[in-house]
C-alpha cells in the first residue's frame, strides 16, 4: 500500500479501482480464514475452562490448560499424541512405498490388463472405504480371532485397513510424476548391468522424492484425521487417536471442558500446520499439476 | 501422450520374462517369502484348530498366490504390483462385497453369531443355585492363564473342567486327608493370595457339568465349595424349544432368527440369518424411515451440490482478486488463505461447534451481542450452518487451484478477446472460463464426490442433528446418507443393526456407480491413459 506517496485524489482513486478494493477483499477474507484460529488459541489460553469464558479473545494468558491436558488419566492426551504419529506415520510410509511401487509397474512396464488396471483403480476408488465400515468391522474381529495382534483394538489392523486404500488416487498422481522422469536414465542403468529392483530403489525412487513427500504427507493428514474406521477400532482409551480421543473430549460437554479441548486441538493442529506451510510451495504445485493436464 | 519411441524398447525389456537379481535381492526375497510362509503356516494351524475351514481355505489360497508371484522367474508386473493389491481386495474390494452379504441378514444387536451360540448363551444366563444342589469340594487350578475347577463330588469321583470345557472324571488326582483331590499334574494350584488376587474371575467362572447346556454348570462363591447352578430355561434339543422352569412358557424358533413365545416375548441373544430383501424393505416401506431416508439423500445431493458451487466460487473470485502481478502482499494473503486447509479436518468441525453454540458461542455472545441464534439445533440454521463451515474448509483449495489454472492460461487470450471489443467480464467468460473449466472439471467432479460422504464435517459440527421429529431413529436434518449409516451401525441411540446400515450403503453404493457412470461417459477425464 506504500505505493500511494502523493495523497492526490484521482491517484488514490485510480489506486482503489486497480489495487485497493483486492487488499479490502484480502483482509475481509484473512478474517474469515484466521479467526477460528486464533479464537481457538485465545481459548486455550483462557483458564476459566467454559466456552462462556473464552469468548474475550486474549483476554488472560496462561497455560493450566495445557497442564491440566496431560494430567487426567482418564484422557490420556499424551498417549493419543503419540498413537496418531504412529498410525499416520507409519500408514504414510506404507501408502508412499505401496504406490510407488504400483506407479513405477505401470509407467515402465507393459502388461496385458494395464490400462483396464488403471481404470478399476480409479473406479474403486470412487467407493470410499468408509462406507463398508461394518464388513471391516465384523471381517477385523473375525480376523482378531486367530490374529490378536492384527485384531479390533490393534494399532497394526487399523493400519492394514488404511492401506487398503493406498494405491487408488496416490498411485494416479505417482504415475503421473513417473511419466516425467525420461526412461533413458532406466536404459542407461540397464545398460550398465542394474538389476530392475536396482534401477526402481536406487533410481527412481531418488529422482522422484518431491511427490512421494507430497503423497506421504497428504496420506499422514488423511490418516491423522481420519473418524469412521478408527472410532469403531478403537475403543480402549489408551489405544485411541486424537480424532476418537478429542471428539470424546467435547462431545458429551461441550461447555465444561471447552478450553482444555482448545489446548489440545492446537498442539494437534500446530504439528500438521508447520509442515504443511513449510511445504507448501510443494503441495501447491502438486496439486496445480494434478489439475491442469 | 505417447511415450517416446525410446521408451518403447525398455518397457518391452522389462516386461519380459528371464530378469534376475543381484545375490541381495534373493536373499531379501527369500527371508521375506519366508516370514509370510511362517505366519500363514502358524494361521492354518489356528484356523483348523477353530474348525474354520473356508478362512483356512482362503488364506492358503492367497499365501500360494504369493508364492507363486515371487518364485515365478517371468511376470514382473505382478511382483510390484502384488502387495498394493492384496490389500485393496481384501480391505476394499472385499468388504465392499462383504457389505452386500451382511445387507441380506438381520446381523446387529444380539444377532451376530450362529444359533448354538445363541442357545448356548441363553442356557447359560441368568442361572440361579439349583436348590438342593449337592456340594463339591473344589481347588482351583490355573492352566495358561485359564482357570480350572478341580472338584470332588459327594459321592468321591473327582472330575476337572472349565468355563470351555465341561466336566470330565479324572482318576489320577492328587488327594488330601479329607479325600479332597487338591492337585492334578499339569495344572498349577492357585495358593490363597492368588485366590484372593483373582477373586472376581473366578465367580465369573461357569464350569458346564455335560456338554448339554441344559444341564446346568458349576459355580463358586468361596472357591473351596462349588454348587450346580441352573438356568430356569430348560433347552429341548429335540423339540428345538426352550421352555422356562417357573412359568412354563415355551419359547420357540420363530423363524426371525431368536426364540420367541407365544406372547410375543423374545429371548436375547438372537443370532444371524439371512433375511433376504428385508432390510431393504424396511428402508423403503417404513414410513418414519423411508421419509428420513428421502430427505437425507435429497440433502446429500443439495449439500454436495451447494458445496462445490459455493467452494469452487468464492476460490475462483480469489484467485481472479489476487492475480495481478503488481499486487504488493499477496504471498501474505496466500499464507493466511492456506490456514483453514492446513488445520486438521477433524477439529475444525468441533472448533466451528463451539464457536455457533447457542447459548455460548463467540458469534452469538461477541459478534451478535448476545443474540441467541439457534445456529446448530435450528433444521434451516444448522444446514446453512454446515454449508458455511464447508466453506471455511473448502475455499483454499480451490483458490489454490485456480491460482494454478489461470497462470497457466496466457493473457493474450484475453487481450485478443478485448481487442475484438469484449469488455473485461465478456472476456472472462467467453474465453478464460471455458479454458479453466476444462481443467479444473475433474477436480470438480472428485471435490463432489468428495462432499458427497464428506463425514467429519458433518459428524463433528452437528451430528447430523437437529433429530427429525417424527421418527424413532436418530436421523437429522443434517444426516448425510454416510453419517446416517455410521449411526444406525454404531449409534448409541437406538441400538446397532448392521443388517439395515449395510443395506443403506448398498443403496449409497448404486447412486455413487449411477453418478460415476454418467460422469465418464462425459468428461474425456480418462482420455489421457495412454
Amino acid at each position: 500500500m506504500s505505493t500511494v506517496t502523493a495523497p492526490r485524489r484521482r491517484t488514490f482513486r485510480r489506486w482503489f479501482a486497480e489495487l485497493g478494493w483486492r487488499h479490502l477483499v484480502g483482509i475481509a477474507v484473512t478474517v474469515y480464514a484466521a479467526f477460528p484460529i486464533l479464537y481457538v488459541l485465545s481459548a486455550s489460553l483462557d483458564p476459566s475452562g467454559t466456552l462462556a469464558g473464552s469468548s474475550r479473545l486474549f483476554s488472560t494468558i496462561d497455560l493450566s490448560n495445557y497442564h491440566d491436558l496431560f494430567t487426567d488419566p482418564s484422557r490420556p492426551y499424551g498417549r493419543w499424541f503419540v498413537n496418531t504419529l504412529v498410525v499416520g506415520g507409519v500408514t504414510a510410509v506404507g501408502t508412499v512405498f505401496l504406490g510407488a511401487l504400483a506407479a513405477y509397474a505401470f509407467s515402465r512396464m507393459r502388461f496385458t490388463g494395464r490400462r483396464m488396471g488403471l481404470l478399476s483403480l480409479m473406479l474403486v476408488q470412487m467407493f470410499p472405504q468408509m462406507l463398508a465400515v461394518v464388513a471391516i468391522f465384523i471381517l477385523m474381529s473375525t480376523i482378531g480371532d486367530v490374529f490378536p495382534a492384527i485384531g479390533i483394538g490393534t494399532h497394526a489392523g487399523l493400519i492394514l485397513v488404511y492401506l487398503g486404500g493406498a494405491l487408488g488416487v496416490n498411485t494416479y498422481l505417482m504415475y503421473g510424476f513417473f511419466n516425467t522422469v525420461p526412461v533413458s536414465i532406466d536404459e542407461a542403468a540397464r545398460l550398465d548391468g542394474a538389476s530392475h529392483a536396482q534401477v526402481f530403489f536406487g533410481i527412481i525412487l531418488r529422482l522422484v522424492t518431491p511427490i512421494l513427500a507430497v503423497v506421504g504427507l497428504l496420506a499422514f493428514i488423511t490418516a491423522t484425521s481420519e473418524f469412521v474406521i478408527a472410532s469403531v477400532f478403537l475403543t480402549d482409551p489408551d489405544q485411541q487417536t486424537l480424532a476418537v480421543g478429542l471428539f470424546g473430549y467435547v462431545s458429551e460437554q461441550t461447555s465444561t471442558n471447552w478450553t482444555i479441548f482448545a489446548a489440545g486441538a492446537v498442539l494437534a493442529a500446530i504439528p500438521v500446520m508447520a509442515v504443511f506451510l513449510a511445504l507448501q510451495r510443494y503441495i501447491v504445485n502438486g496439486l496445480v499439476s494434478g489439475s491442469v493436464k | 501422450m505417447t511415450p517416446p519411441d525410446e521408451a518403447r524398447g525398455l518397457r518391452a525389456r522389462l516386461s519380459r520374462p528371464g530378469e534376475t537379481d543381484g545375490l541381495v535381492g534373493i536373499l531379501v526375497k527369500i527371508v521375506l517369502l519366508g516370514l509370510v510362509d511362517a505366519v500363514a503356516l502358524y494361521a492354518v494351524f489356528v484356523l483348523a484348530a477353530q474348525e474354520k475351514w473356508v478362512v483356512l481355505v482362503v488364506a492358503v489360497v492367497l499365501t500360494v498366490g504369493v508364492n507363486v508371484v515371487y518364485l515365478r522367474r517371468d511376470g514382473l508386473p505382478a511382483k510390484y504390483l502384488a502387495p498394493g493389491i492384496t490389500l485393496l481386495l481384501v480391505f476394499q474390494v472385499f468388504v465392499m462385497g462383504y457389505t452386500g452379504y451382511i445387507a441380506f441378514t438381520n446381523a446387529g444387536d444380539g444377532h451376530n453369531s450362529t444359533k448354538s451360540d445363541a442357545i448356548e448363551s441363553i442356557a447359560t444366563k441368568g442361572q440361579e443355585r439349583v436348590p438342593d444342589s449337592p456340594q463339591y469340594q473344589l481347588s482351583v487350578l490355573e492352566k495358561r492363564d485359564d482357570l480350572w475347577f478341580l472338584v470332588t463330588a459327594p459321592d468321591g469321583t473327582v472330575a476337572l473342567g472349565s468355563s470351555d470345557e465341561p466336566l470330565e472324571e479324572v482318576d489320577d488326582a492328587e488327594v488330601d486327608g479329607s479325600g479332597k483331590a487338591v492337585a492334578v499334574d499339569g495344572y498349577s494350584p492357585l495358593s490363597f493370595d492368588e485366590l484372593l488376587a483373582q477373586q472376581d474371575a473366578i465367580l465369573e467362572v461357569a464350569v458346564p457339568v455335560s456338554d448339554n447346556p441344559s444341564d446346568g454348570s458349576l459355580r463358586t462363591a468361596d472357591g473351596s465349595t462349588a454348587y450346580e447352578y441352573r438356568s430356569n430355561l430348560r433347552y429341548d434339543e429335540a423339540e428345538d424349544t426352550f421352555t422356562d422352569a417357573t412359568t412354563g412358557a415355551v419359547y420357540r424358533d420363530g423363524g426371525d432368527g431368536s426364540f420367541v413365545s407365544d406372547d410375543g416375548e423374545e429371548l436375547v441373544p438372537g443370532w444371524k440369518i439371512n433375511v433376504g430383501l428385508e432390510n431393504f424393505r424396511r428402508a423403503v416401506e417404513t414410513p418414519q424411515l423411508r421419509d428420513s431416508l428421502v430427505s437425507v439423500i435429497v440433502w446429500t445431493f443439495v449439500f454436495a451440490t451447494l458445496s462445490v458451487a459455493l467452494v469452487f466460487g468464492l476460490g475462483l473470485f480469489l484467485a481472479m482478486v489476487f492475480n495481478v502481478a503488481s499486487m504488493r502482499g499477496k504471498r501474505f494473503y496466500r499464507v493466511m488463505l492456506i490456514l483453514p486447509y492446513a488445520f486438521p479436518a477433524f477439529l475444525s468441525g468441533l472448533v466451528w461447534s463451539g464457536l455457533l453454540n447457542t447459548e455460548f458461542g463467540f458469534v452469538n455472545q461477541v459478534l451478535l451481542g448476545g443474540a441467541e441464534i439457534p445456529w446448530l439445533t435450528d433444521p434451516w440454521l444448522a444446514r446453512f450452518s454446515v454449508l458455511f463451515v464447508n466453506l471455511w474448509l473448502g475455499f483454499p483449495y480451490m483458490f489454490l487451484v485456480c491460482t494454478g489454472a489461470l497462470q497457466s492460461i496466457p493473457d493474450e487470450m484475453s487481450e485478443a478477446a478485448r481487442m475484438d471489443g469484449a469488455g473485461p467480464w465478456r472476456a472472462f467468460r467467453a474465453v478464460k472460463l471455458p479454458l479453466l473449466l476444462v481443467s479444473v472439471a475433474p477436480l470438480l467432479i472428485t471435490t463432489f464426490a468428495y462432499n458427497f460422504n464428506n463425514f467429519n464435517v458433518i459428524y463433528m459440527l452437528t451430528r447430523g442433528g437437529p433429530r427429525f421429529e417424527d421418527t424413532t431413529s436418530d436421523i437429522g436434518a443434517t444426516d448425510l446418507l454416510i453419517t446416517m449409516v455410521y449411526k444406525v451401525a454404531f449409534g448409541t441411540g437406538t441400538g446397532r443393526d448392521y443388517g439395515l446400515a449395510s443395506a443403506l450403503a448398498i443403496i449409497i453404493f448404486v447412486v455413487i456407480g449411477v453418478i460415476a457412470g454418467l460422469l465418464f461417459r462425459r468428461t474425456k477425464a480418462l482420455e489421457d491413459i495412454h
